[in-house]
């Protein structure tokens, strides 16, 4: 707890040099489980401020790396920071508070089917916040509006769209302002125009509010929209971190082979599948 | 040297599992404060009232159903022996004691582990396969405070009520077998069981009641909470949770029967 906040004010007390000060930082991390590698010695720095974007095939270990930084898996060799705190070695309360800051859209969205979509979007106010409940209402409805959903607040989960409960969790994780939002596959599943309608809304966070914001996908097009900087992932190696451009100009084969989306050699192609099961 | 091999991860598979049971036994407790109607808006005490009702209220006809039927059957049972000796007087403090002490408390608890038990681990072994539990995390809410410590507090209210009402239907149940049999009517068969019955009898049920209580919500929740494998998972670990629970619940009654045995006559 003590952690967190310090850290906290420590960053504060910082003048705002965009994009200069790194809030997630991953060291050499290595993630196994059993016998296969899914990470293999990854390090990344992430910025204050700037719009994170990894990309990379099915099975690459993308959303291993995202569940790290999000702190819901334990670094078991290497290092993660967050603002400050080690990830590997944080207490659950120290943990717990640095999470606060932190907004997580879930890739099936993981609105909890048993509260109506309001009271989800409510669930982290009425826990964090010392609102009365009636502000909460209204700022539960301001939230919705914001991801383009009105008239949704007594319907359940189930009874909305896809897309609409991906918005929906996207409310939810936007509800204690987080300084920091993390998207595993933003629109996967969706269909093209509310996957551009999602994009929107990312560029007007970043726009508005100056979060930090790392989206874990395979959407080029949206990709490209969004990003500040992008890292290539493939077989748990990152294989190219930079600035779109730099990014678009890699000489790497494998980068460039994914960007222009060439399907791989048949054989190598099966071979890939049969590693990949 | 497999045998040995086996003997030995079998041996640390256990052990592991205890630990992790007692991980979070450990911080059930530290977040069971919260759970007070005092605290914050109140939200955990309103979630534990709703569980209170799930877990307590609609467990009570089945369980009275089963209680009655035990303490019948064992009045039939001593009743056919007894009868040859002439003791039939005896079915009354064999009825009372042994459902005060043994067959209420079991009763109840089995009754729950199939009511309630299955369906915690099943509730939160869905939670777990879709994310539901990481997006508790996430937003800095810990499962085991959010989930866990409601059903915990409930379950530590309701079960010592329900082996109650148990009891209660065992001993009447008897009381009709003595109303035919014995000539005894109801009201001075409730007397001469009220006669009998110590306070450690009742005691060392109620007790028996919280650690079976404790053993049925923590089991259930721990095979929750570590499912893998989608929605099979989930089937697996409602099935591991009722197996275990039911070993589990039949092992601490030996050993708090035994202790009792012992240490408090």
């Amino acid at each position: 707890m003590t952690e967190a906040t310090g850290s906290t004010t420590k960053r504060s007390d910082l003048p705002r040099q965009a994009g200069r000060d790194p809030v997630i930082s991953v060291r050499d991390l290595k993630v196994r489980y059993g016998e296969r590698t899914v990470l293999d010695g990854v390090s990344l720095d992430i910025y204050q401020g700037e719009t994170m974007v990894i990309l990379g095939g099915s099975g690459s270990g993308k959303t291993t790396l995202l569940r790290h930084m999000e702190g819901l898996e334990r670094p078991a060799e290497g290092s993660v920071t967050v603002k400050g705190v080690d990830l590997g070695t944080a207490s659950r309360t120290t943990l717990t508070a640095l999470r606060r800051s932190m907004g997580v859209s879930f890739q099936s969205a993981a609105m909890f089917n048993s509260m109506t979509v309001g009271d989800n979007v409510a669930l982290p106010l009425l826990e964090h916040s010392t609102l009365a409940e009636s502000t909460i209402r209204v700022m539960v409805r301001i939230k919705l509006q914001q991801v383009g959903l009105t008239h949704v607040e007594d319907l359940y989960p189930t009874q909305l769209s896809g897309g609409m409960r991906k918005r929906a969790s996207l409310a939810r994780a936007l509800a204690l302002d987080p300084e920091i939002l993390f998207f595993d596959e933003p629109s996967a599943g969706l269909d093209p125009v509310i996957a551009a309608g999602l994009d929107d809304l990312i560029l007007h966070l970043k726009s508005a509010f100056s979060i930090t914001i790392v989206v874990v996908t395979h959407e080029l097009t949206s990709a490209f929209l969004i990003a500040d900087r992008m890292c290539m992932i493939y077989e748990g190696k990152i294989l190219a971190v930079g600035t779109v451009d730099e990014i678009r100009s890699n000489p790497d084969p494998r980068v460039q082979q994914f960007i222009r989306r060439e399907a791989d050699q048949p054989s190598e192609a099966s071979s890939r599948y049969i590693v990949g099961a | 040297m497999t045998l040995l091999e086996s003997v030995g991860r079998f041996s640390i598979r256990q052990a592991e599992y205890i630990g992790r049971l007692a991980i979070q036994f450990w911080y059930c407790l530290r977040f069971s404060v919260r759970a007070s109607p005092f605290q914050g808006r109140g939200l955990r005490w309103q979630r534990t009232l709703r569980q209170m009702g799930d877990i307590g209220v609609r467990s009570l006809p089945v369980l009275c159903l089963v209680s009655g039927a035990t303490g019948m059957i064992m009045a039939l049972q001593a009743g056919a022996e007894l009868r040859r000796f002439g003791a039939m007087e005896a079915i009354v403090t064999m009825v009372g004691t042994t459902m005060t002490r043994e067959l209420g408390p079991l009763m109840a608890a089995i009754v729950v582990i199939g009511r309630s038990g299955s369906a915690i681990s099943a509730e939160v072994a869905t939670m777990a396969v879709t994310e539901e539990l990481d997006a508790l995390r996430a937003m800095a809410l810990d499962p085991i405070d959010f989930v866990l410590v409601p059903k915990y507090l409930a379950m530590l209210v309701m079960l010592p009520c329900l082996t109650v009402m148990s009891v209660f239907s065992g001993i009447l149940a008897g009381g009709v077998f003595a109303y035919f049999t014995l000539d005894l009517t109801l009201l001075a068969y409730l007397s001469r069981t009220a006669e009998i019955l110590l306070m450690r009898d009742i005691v060392s049920g109620l007790v028996k009641a919280v650690i079976f209580g404790s053993i049925i919500v923590h089991v259930s929740c721990l095979e929750g909470f570590t499912v893998s494998g989608g929605p099979v998972g989930v089937g697996h670990s409602t099935t591991s949770a009722v197996v275990k629970s039911i070993f589990l619940v039949v092992l601490a009654d030996l050993l708090c029967t035994t202790f009792f045995y012992f240490f408090w006559r």
